[in-house]
């Protein structure tokens, strides 16, 4: 991913103002392409769905959460899977965990969906779980899963519901999909993704380690207007990178629950963002 | 909480808040793992593929990801969604709709990427998908009719070995009666598809529900 190169911040059109979203929307939509071409036209470059996939008859693709919960249960190790798991650890591991909430999971353009309705609709009232809840959620499914011998998360899991459904048949799992959408619109900002999702804070975790980072290089310009904060789903991680305590402090992000979604280099005007590696340069100047 | 605690009001709360997270991850955890126990349930009329492990097994293994149903070249396998009855996102199959033409080279076992159908099954006629049972006597149109019929019989892919027309006598009339062979019966679901009465009089069930030792039964003559 190349960094952003934008205009003056005056002159920054659409397009340099959405680059970023745009590409993300086209991200999601292209991967749930991939998985439709088959049953519409009959393409199979890839076969099964989110939990589990094959890539032109070749590459297996396991979500390994899934199948953690599979071997929490009992299940015994399979080679196509646990290898098709590894490749999508790895993969993530490179490009950020939470890059499958923001480039990839369905469910979040209905939770983006419902939090633009939110905004315009301007509703004000939201209760926020506590931070860390999805932790705990997850750990709540790996522990019913092994109590109980079966997959538990994928019982109720909107993610896969969702992207199932729409590749096979959604059934009735519309109302798990408009649950997530009314909760996130009527109850709590940004609900689920950001304080729920046990899936989100599994590749949160496994993304801790990976190398694509946003860093906010040209701290230096930033104005204090707060654009970033507002659009960010995960403001908290922002602070340490934008506004250190320790003014040498490295203006990368790290913390697991960026999305390397890239919004807030579409919104600063001030052009502060930049998507980079983790070992990229210190802050830069503003001599430009 | 009394004041004179040691510790500091900032510990205090964090360990207080620490335990309300775990209780509640508690409780979500039991009621996912209740609801988790419920859906191991499955309904007599949705079989699962060759190869599936028992459904105790079954459950842990299968992740849901439908290759199976890619797989089958007579769209034989469904993918359960949410409300069909079945655990949603499990491959199953309705024998009297679309029952198992039993492929030779089992591409459904072949597709599955985590052994929840088991690549132990290497000859479709070890399948053992379910056993057919002729479920109703009195409607079977051999049995309670004396007719020539052998639906069930004619559509068996290993007639003669798993099912068979035996001829029987009651009260002094004859006739044929469909008689299944536990052993050599895979539960693919042709006879049940076949069959001519409005409600099949012959079905395919899970083979945990099926008893062999009574008279009735698939397998013993009377």
């Amino acid at each position: 991913m190349a960094a952003v190169t934008t205009s003056t911040p005056s002159a920054r059109g659409f397009f340099a103002r959405n680059q970023w979203l745009l590409a993300r929307r086209s991200s999601q939509i292209a991967i749930l392409a991939l998985f439709l071409i088959g049953p519409w036209f009959g393409v199979w470059w890839l076969k099964g769905n989110l939990a589990s996939s094959i890539f032109l008859d070749t590459l297996p693709l396991t979500d390994p959460f899934v199948l953690l919960q599979s071997y929490a249960g009992g299940h015994a190790i399979a080679t196509t899977a646990l290898l098709g798991a590894i490749t999508v650890l790895a993969v993530y591991a490179l490009i950020g965990g939470r890059v499958y909430c923001s480039w990839v999971c369905p469910v979040n353009i209905v939770t983006d969906a419902a939090h633009w309705l939110r905004t315009t609709l301007r509703i004000g009232a939201n209760w926020q779980p506590r931070k860390g809840t999805r932790l705990w959620i997850l750990a709540a499914s790996i522990g019913a899963s092994a109590a109980t011998g079966a997959i538990a998360w994928e019982l109720v899991n909107p993610v896969t519901m969702l992207q199932r459904g729409l590749v096979f048949g959604l059934g009735l799992a519309w109302i798990i999909v408009l649950a997530v959408f009314l909760f996130d619109l009527m109850v709590s900002r940004r609900g689920w993704c950001s304080y729920l999702c046990p899936v989100g804070a599994f590749y949160g975790i496994a993304g801790k380690v990976s190398l694509v980072r946003v860093s906010a290089v040209r701290r230096n310009a930033c104005t204090d207007c707060g654009d970033c904060f507002r659009v960010c789903p995960e403001p908290h991680v922002i602070v340490p990178a934008l506004k250190p305590k320790d003014p040498t402090a490295s203006p990368v992000i790290l913390s697991g629950d960026c999305t390397n979604c890239g919004r807030c280099l579409d919104v600063c005007a001030d052009d502060v963002f930049e998507m980079g590696g983790r070992f990229g340069k210190g802050v830069k100047s503003i001599n430009s | 909480m009394s004041e004179e605690g040691t510790s500091k009001p900032g510990r205090r709360q964090f360990v207080a808040s620490c335990l309300g997270m775990a209780g509640s991850a508690g409780v979500l955890g039991l009621l996912l793992g209740t609801y988790s126990e419920q859906s191991k349930a499955r309904p007599a009329w949705a079989i699962r593929p060759p190869g599936a492990l028992a459904e105790e097994d079954f459950a842990s293994a299968c992740v849901r990801c439908g290759l199976c149903v890619r797989a089958c070249p007579y769209d034989t396998l469904k993918l359960a969604e949410l409300g069909d009855g079945v655990t949603a996102g499990t491959p199953y199959f309705v024998a009297r709709q679309v029952p198992c033409e039993m492929c030779a080279d089992i591409p459904c076992v072949e597709a599955c990427p985590t052994g929840a159908l088991t690549k132990e099954l290497k000859d479709i006629r070890k399948a053992e998908m379910g056993v057919a049972v002729l479920t109703s006597r009195d409607t079977c149109y051999a049995v309670a009719r004396g007719a020539n019929c052998r639906a069930c019989y004619l559509a068996c892919p290993i007639k003669d070995e798993a099912i068979s027309m035996e001829r029987r006598q009651t009260d002094g009339r004859g006739y044929f009666e469909p008689t299944v062979h536990r052993d050599k019966c895979t539960g693919c679901g042709k006879c049940e598809q076949a069959c001519v009465t409005a409600e099949a009089s012959i079905k395919v069930l899970p083979r945990d529900l099926v008893r062999h030792d009574r008279p009735g039964g698939a397998g013993k003559k009377v």
